[in-house]
């Protein structure tokens, strides 16, 4: 829906207002954010080399069982009431890797136990993480689409 | 008495009685734990959900007024109260326990001070003898209604407030001899929905002062009286970005309102080590801090004449993400000592 053209009124208060605006310490929040989404990264490199090391995995398929124990924490530290206060601190570096994608499901299955298993769980579980289901599925397949018309057409297929 | 346009002046000076308190364990760990009747150290307070949490929040604050007063429920005629969530349906659960005669509000964060509004007004024509009003919110409950689920790793930006767990409720009486030396309220000015096009709801101080200004300068011109009468003028709720953005509109329209007399109930509660960002809101926080803190702070003298102003951000989640601004509101009840 499209927003109302603001009276001059209007447009006037968001100046004044705007000058008392606390604004968000972009700096600060990307540096952190960059340290502390590389750290959980690294924490999953850690888990794939172990899966690597001591299980039977190669690179290739150590993906998984890692994606699988990055979320395991992440519903721990959720469960626990960590994981928010890690977010308020880190913004997109605990929100961008699979444990903020976790989080996201979790925290909502947790909040909407009390309207009871099927409706209050089940119907709420992906209300935040339902977005980025379909959207990711959804550019995966664009992406997949003119990669496959790329290499057809100007490589000559293989 | 209807006095200008849209205030009112209450010729039989009714009085607030007794007030009951309550809060959460966020509220515990703030400045005015001591002004609080009954603090829980959880957010649950035993219940299964949120919501009966805050319900019984009312349930305590109302029982708490009750008694101070010495009064039974039998004896209050009318219960004029609210709440955030959607069809202020804790109050209203709270309204069935207690099974006094209800009127719901719905006034956002402003329902504290619509609500002893209004039980001044019915008072002081004798429409009844006793009037319950007050307000709640939980910050949960809240939390889940308006934002993100509450263990969700989302960052807040620096403009946002605060929900407080915590309800406020007062019996507002005929004055006569054995309540003469209790808080009267006096006036009341009724506020129009001010919005100024501000969409962010992580900022509602921001999108609230222009309706706080507004009531303000309606009050003075409705009852004549300046910021000179009164020794505070309280918001509820504007918090950092409000309460600035507040005070200078003020001095835009030439009124020379000294900032130390201008304070906030949003900033009023937390300490300054609390994560609030830019400060407190709900609807119970105007309420526990006018009814815990204020009055309190008037029967000691610090205080003689107050104006509270309660505002109220009136949207909702869905209007929200419709694309439309935030309606605001702010009604003024002015308090007084003899």
């Amino acid at each position: 829906m499209s927003q109302k053209e603001k009276t001059p009124e209007q447009k006037e208060y968001d100046q004044l207002q705007k000058k008392h605006e606390t604004k968000r310490p972009i700096l600060r929040n990307c540096v952190v954010a960059f340290f502390v989404g590389g750290t959980i990264c690294l924490i999953g490199q850690a888990i794939s080399f172990l899966y690597i090391y001591f299980f039977n995995f190669t690179e290739q398929t150590a993906g998984n069982p890692t994606v699988a124990t990055m979320i395991f924490i992440s519903m721990l530290l959720t469960g626990f009431g960590v994981y928010d206060r890690i977010g308020q601190f880190a913004g997109a570096g605990s929100a961008v890797p699979i444990t903020g994608f976790g989080n996201a499901v979790i925290s909502s299955a947790i909040e909407h136990r009390t309207e009871g298993f099927v409706l209050g769980v089940g119907g709420n579980m992906f209300k935040m993480a339902g977005s980025v289901i379909l959207f990711g599925v959804f550019s995966a397949f664009v992406v997949a689409i003119i990669k496959t018309l790329i290499t057809q057409w100007f490589l000559g297929g293989f | 008495m209807l006095k200008g346009e849209q205030s009112w002046v209450f010729p039989r000076r009714p009085v607030i009685v007794a007030t009951g308190v309550t809060g959460g364990p966020f509220e515990g760990n703030g400045k005015l734990a001591e002004d609080f009747d009954l603090l829980h150290d959880d957010l649950w307070m035993g219940e299964d959900s949120y919501e009966k949490a805050h319900r019984l929040l009312i349930d305590e604050a109302i029982e708490i007024a009750l008694k101070k007063a010495k009064l039974q429920k039998e004896n209050i005629e009318f219960l004029i109260a609210g709440d955030l969530i959607n069809q202020i349906t804790p109050t209203t659960f709270a309204a069935r326990n207690v099974g006094i005669p209800y009127f719901g509000i719905s006034g956002a964060c402003s329902s504290s001070m619509e609500g002893l509004a209004l039980a001044a007004f019915i008072v002081n024509y004798q429409g009844a003898k006793h009037v319950l009003t007050g307000s709640g919110s939980h910050n949960a409950a809240a939390e889940r209604q308006f934002r993100y689920p509450t263990e969700y790793g989302g960052q807040k930006p620096p403009t946002a407030q605060w929900t407080a767990t915590a309800a406020g409720f007062a019996i507002v009486t005929e004055q006569n001899e054995q309540n003469q030396n209790e808080p009267k309220v006096t006036m009341a000015t009724i506020g129009k929905v001010i919005d100024m096009g501000m969409t962010d709801p992580f900022n509602m101080g921001g999108a609230m002062a222009p309706a706080a200004v507004d009531t303000i300068l309606a009050h003075f011109k409705d009852t004549g009286r300046t910021h000179e009468d009164y020794d505070l003028i309280v918001t509820g709720d504007l918090a950092k970005v409000g309460r600035a953005a507040a005070l200078d509109l003020i001095h835009a329209k030439g009124i020379d309102l000294p900032s130390e007399k201008f304070q906030d109930c949003g900033l009023m509660i937390y300490k300054d080590d609390q994560e609030v960002h830019s400060g407190g809101s709900g609807s119970g926080l105007s309420a526990a801090v006018l009814y815990g803190h204020l009055l309190k702070q008037m029967k000691y003298g610090t205080y003689k004449k107050i104006l509270c102003v309660a505002t109220g951000s009136l949207h909702s989640p869905l209007s929200v993400q419709q694309g439309e601004s935030i309606p605001c509101i702010a009604h003024a009840v002015a308090i007084e000592m003899d």
